[in-house]
């Protein structure tokens, strides 16, 4: 063995030791989601943002405990179920008792009946399951248990909160729907009928369809099927280049009026519609950037773009799941108790850095907090997506929102 | 009967920007016998560069610059790739088109990420055309109509009119006797393949704005592209142009129109079953036209085959 090998595999060795000392101090949150393949992009966004949370929100606050550090441990799942098992079983090995995925609810009702099946297997290496985007009404229904926490407005809130605000608006008289032909899609389109029918009955809904998805090249006949229908409004769950398809499309057909969205922003989508989404484009959500709400969001996005340039922060629920973990950590005391750390989360009402409350209903462990209708547009834009000068705006705010929806959720409490 | 007219209209901008892309293939497949199945990658490719230059030159110099560039790469992958793997024989020519589709996917993805680009159409052309009851119809399609016809009129002068569509043409049928009369005919390869590619940039190019540029656009056209010059009969180029607006108005006209299964299935006088819910043939009778408008095209391309194998406007047996 020459000079340079024995210099490096010593190096190498106090790389590791270095490492596992630091291990010690850092509570590792394992981060389960896309990191290849076609969703690598949306995957990355969110990596950026936790990592960025942790130690904005976190580390640089002294941390929880006696000075304990957040660390994110990035695990790619490849978007399939089977694979964020494996994934999963991989980061328990490693001693993490926190885990975050958001990407796909298919993926998060897999992960949540691993969770719940291991803690009972392992009481004394129990972990928790935070799902920051996954919106599956059934996650905080009849699939819930004690170690699922939902940080998301589940699909059912955000079209509750989308079908108020319409319901205030007299001239909306005719809706059309049109989604993607999956789960996902069919859920928006049923919800949407069902809450419109017991809050504006006169609404007539002039289409009702799903198309395949992703097989879709030229969303112009269904354009003009909806310029034709008169509608008012559309609704659409659409996401990825079947909403940009969809969105331009319709548009440049000559259709003038709000398209109601789950998923037209970032990750290049904002700046794709640029100037044509203006005035029609809204998206249904959580998290208000513009108008900004304090001097703290000011600072914490602008730094968050000072390190990450070409990345937006399209989730900002991320820093409440940042928050309110570390409080919960702090209230019991320990971060290896996860019946502790689970029973401090329940029920806590949190103050969001992007100015609403936020509260971990104890029944269902789903998030409570105000729901937005936000604007495409470029005037009043203070921190814009994907450097296009476009952003969203908050346009209308539901308090709470569904602060009262029922739940079928029967937890089994440890 | 307004909406009828606009549905025409958006089915033969559908179908134009298809025969681009066949016009290409056709005239590749019926003169090497190779299924390019890159073909769909390199209109995605022309999408791209065409984005690429616009950020700095402007929309027109990437409409002229991008198909170009697209023609040149696929003439040298032509010349140092296709050539060399052509004595192999046909199979290995097919997996080499296909590892090059899956490498430039790869590729684009690595060089400009996986989300949507913002290309767009030139500002001299973002307005509306005419509009009819309401339906506004954009310049843009306007734009890519003329376009598209003035490629058709060009290839159609060139192949029927001119000395070099002559011994192209006679390439396609008999290369070796067109090889023993002195011509290079390695060299026509190489400048059909690389027309070809540059003509499926060109509709990448002009696409691009319309129907999006991202990493997923050349897998969405890549089948049909296939199914459609197998319909019009390879070789042929009215056979494409027939079958790319055929396949362009089905598609669009299926999409349109809301008819559901169980009211044609009514009018033939059946009765729908009483408990729908747990009945067999219950997708059946919930299917609506524009769910089934994506097989259509595949339907079709089964009846032609069945009925007349050589393509509607073919001339040999393939």
């Amino acid at each position: 063995m020459n000079r340079l090998s024995k210099l490096i595999v010593s190096a190498a060795i106090a790389g590791l030791m270095s490492s596992a000392a630091l291990a010690a101090d850092t509570i590792k949150i394992a981060f389960v989601d896309p990191l290849s393949g076609p969703f690598a992009a949306t995957g990355a966004q969110g990596l950026a943002q936790y990592k960025f949370a942790a130690d904005e929100l976190v580390n640089k606050q002294g941390g929880v405990l006696d000075g304990q550090m957040f660390e994110i441990v990035p695990f790619d799942n490849k978007i399939s179920a089977k694979e964020s098992l494996i994934q999963l079983q991989v980061a328990i090995d490693q001693g993490i008792r926190f885990i975050v995925q958001g990407n796909s609810s298919g993926v998060a009702n897999a992960i949540t009946d691993a969770v719940k099946k291991h803690n009972k297997r392992n009481p004394d290496k129990q972990v928790l399951f935070l799902n920051y985007s996954a919106v599956d009404p059934a996650l905080t229904n009849e699939k819930c248990n004690f170690w699922h926490f939902r940080f998301d407005a589940n699909a059912d809130i955000k079209m509750d909160a989308l079908t108020d605000i319409m319901a205030q608006d007299p001239d909306i008289k005719k809706v059309y729907l049109i989604g993607q032909d999956y789960s996902f899609g069919k859920a928006v389109a049923s919800a949407a009928v069902k809450m419109l029918g017991e809050k504006r009955p006169d609404i007539e809904i002039v289409g009702n369809e799903l198309h395949p998805i992703g097989k879709v090249k030229d969303f112009t006949p269904y354009a003009r099927k909806i310029v034709a229908s008169d509608a008012d409004a559309m609704i659409t769950g659409n996401w990825g280049s079947d909403m940009v398809g969809l969105g331009k499309a319709v548009i440049e057909a000559g259709y003038k009026n709000p398209i109601y969205t789950y998923y037209a922003a970032t990750d290049g989508i904002t700046k794709t519609f640029g100037e044509d989404g203006k005035g029609s484009l809204r998206l249904v959500g959580e998290g208000q950037l513009n108008p900004p709400v304090s001097d703290r969001a000011i600072a914490y996005t602008k730094a968050y773009k000072e390190k990450n340039p070409d990345l937006d922060i399209g989730q900002p629920r991320i820093a409440n799941v940042m928050e309110m973990l570390a409080r919960a950590i702090n209230d019991a005391g320990s971060a290896t108790d996860m019946v502790a750390v689970a029973n401090a989360l329940e029920g806590m009402e949190h103050d969001s850095i992007w100015g609403t409350k936020v509260k971990m209903r104890a029944e269902d462990h789903q998030a409570i907090q105000d729901v937005h209708i936000l604007a495409h547009t470029d005037d009043g834009v203070t921190f814009d997506f994907d450097n296009s000068g476009y952003g969203l705006v908050a346009e209308n705010t539901v308090k709470m929102a569904s602060a009262d929806i029922p739940t079928t959720c029967k937890m089994d409490r440890p | 009967m307004s909406l009828i007219i606009v549905n025409l209209l958006d089915g033969l901008v559908t179908g134009l920007l298809l025969f681009m892309l066949c016009s290409g293939l056709t005239l590749i497949f019926s003169m090497m016998g190779v299924l390019n199945f890159a073909h769909a990658s390199f209109y995605m490719l022309g999408a791209y560069f065409a984005y690429q230059i616009s950020t700095y030159l402007g929309f027109w110099v990437g409409l002229l610059v991008a198909p170009f560039v697209v023609g040149l790469a696929g003439a040298l992958v032509e010349r140092y790739g296709l050539r060399r793997v052509h004595k192999y024989g046909h199979v290995p020519e097919l997996i080499f088109t296909f590892g090059l589709a899956l490498l430039i996917e790869e590729l684009v993805q690595f060089i400009w990420g996986k989300s949507q680009m913002a290309y767009e159409q030139p500002p001299a052309l973002d307005f509306t055309a005419f509009a009819i009851a309401g339906n506004a119809f954009p310049a843009y399609k306007m734009f890519m109509i003329f376009i598209a016809m003035g490629i058709f009129l060009l290839l159609l002068y060139i192949l029927t009119r001119t000395r070099i569509g002559m011994i192209i043409q006679a390439a396609l049928s008999y290369p070796h006797t067109v090889q023993n009369l002195g011509h290079n005919v390695p060299l026509i390869f190489m400048g059909v393949f690389g027309v070809g590619t540059a003509l499926a940039g060109l509709a990448g190019v002009i696409a691009g704005p319309a129907l999006g540029t991202f990493p997923g656009m050349a897998f969405q056209l890549g089948s049909i592209v296939f199914v459609t010059i197998v319909i019009g009969g390879l070789g042929s180029l009215w056979g494409a142009l027939f079958a790319s607006l055929l396949i362009g108005w089905l598609q669009t006209f299926a999409a349109s129109y809301n008819i559901r299964f169980a009211d044609i299935f009514e009018f033939f006088g059946f009765t729908p079953p009483v408990d729908m819910a747990n009945s067999a043939l219950r997708d059946l009778w919930t299917l609506t036209v524009p769910q089934i408008g994506p097989i259509l095209p595949y339907l079709l391309m089964v009846a032609v085959l069945v009925i007349r194998p050589q393509g509607l406007f073919g001339r040999r047996e393939t």
